[in-house]
């Protein structure tokens, strides 16, 4: 085993976030690996896998639709089944979805407007594996850019995600008229965790935050735990 | 075998688009109530029938297609009635 996790970044046409993700991966101690779609297996060593932001397929029919029916995709629920740490942003979010890896679905913002900038958002749970080095109530400024980043779930559901500690990230401010604010959401083992917001874009001070390194370290984290664990 | 399924967004789920559509209606002077959005997939498949052809349109829907949590789907087969 290497000191350094491998981490599989799963590579899309379209995707558009994979090496500022994997040179954000590196930043922090991991050893990243780019994957494209169409590979039925995950490298031997993949501690973690990280779904990047983009425009998989054009967005065609709906976002990350198509990306959650690729080879690649079933190599990572099967990644996913076994307790591997998965973390999809943005499009990669979208996908989880899609895929039902992660409940809920991401809708057009409500304001129809694509939205780019810092934005606040507060942990609600530490459920997930990936807030690991979070606390809950802690704030965070993240930069999102989406156009479709409006979670929706059904209400009564809703509630019983907020119960099991499944709604991770909310906005402090609303964002993209996303139902409770939600930004980020984990599934209920708490090893898969998306979120709208580009934790890979805040790894460095000099660029406004350092906050996404604490989300990226814990996948990091992580993965060391999963590799150690199933070598 | 021709069918064709209408994607609409589910009663209750926002749909923006709609809305915007629905106000630049109102700007050209319609009296417009409300704009819903979906899509339209005409497709061509081999079938042994309408029930086999409506079975494998149903399952495209609900793999890939339609997402069933804010979308609805109707069927039409290539002779149903319009």
């Amino acid at each position: 085993m290497t000191e350094r996790p491998v981490v599989a970044v799963v590579v899309f046409p379209g995707s558009n976030d994979d090496r500022d993700a994997a040179w954000a991966l590196g930043a922090v101690g991991a050893d990243p690996v780019l994957v494209w779609h169409d590979s039925p297996e995950l490298p031997d060593a993949t501690g973690a896998v990280v779904l990047p932001g983009g425009f998989s397929y054009g967005d065609y029919l709906r976002c990350g639709a198509m990306a959650s029916v690729t080879p690649a995709m079933d190599a990572v629920r099967r990644f996913a089944a076994r307790g591997g740490p998965v973390l999809g942003i943005c499009n990669g979010f979208q996908i989880l979805c899609e895929t039902k890896l992660l409940p809920g679905v991401l809708r057009p913002n409500r304001q129809l407007e694509f939205v780019c900038r810092d934005v606040g958002v507060r942990v609600e749970s530490t459920n997930s594996l990936l807030l690991g080095r979070c606390e809950v109530g802690q704030e965070l400024v993240i930069p999102v850019k989406h156009g479709e980043g409006a979670w929706y779930a059904d209400e009564g559901q809703f509630m019983q995600f907020v119960a099991r500690g499944q709604i991770a990230l909310r906005y402090t401010e609303d964002v993209n008229g996303s139902l409770g604010g939600v930004a980020g959401v984990t599934n209920e083992a708490g090893n898969v965790l998306g979120l709208m917001p580009h934790p890979e874009h805040a790894v460095d001070p000099l660029l406004g935050s350092a906050d996404g390194g604490l989300l990226l370290a814990a996948l990091v984290d992580a993965a060391t735990r999963h590799a150690f664990a199933t070598a | 075998m021709r069918a064709t399924v209408l994607v609409r967004p589910k009663q209750g789920i926002l749909d923006p688009q709609g809305e915007a559509i629905e106000g630049s209606l109102r700007k050209l002077g319609f009296d417009v109530r409300q704009v819903r959005v979906g899509r339209v997939i005409d497709l061509e498949l081999e079938a042994e029938g309408p029930n086999h052809a409506r079975m494998q349109v149903e399952r495209m829907c609900s793999e890939l297609l339609a997402n069933p949590l804010i979308e609805s789907v109707q069927i039409r087969l290539d002779g149903d009635a319009a």
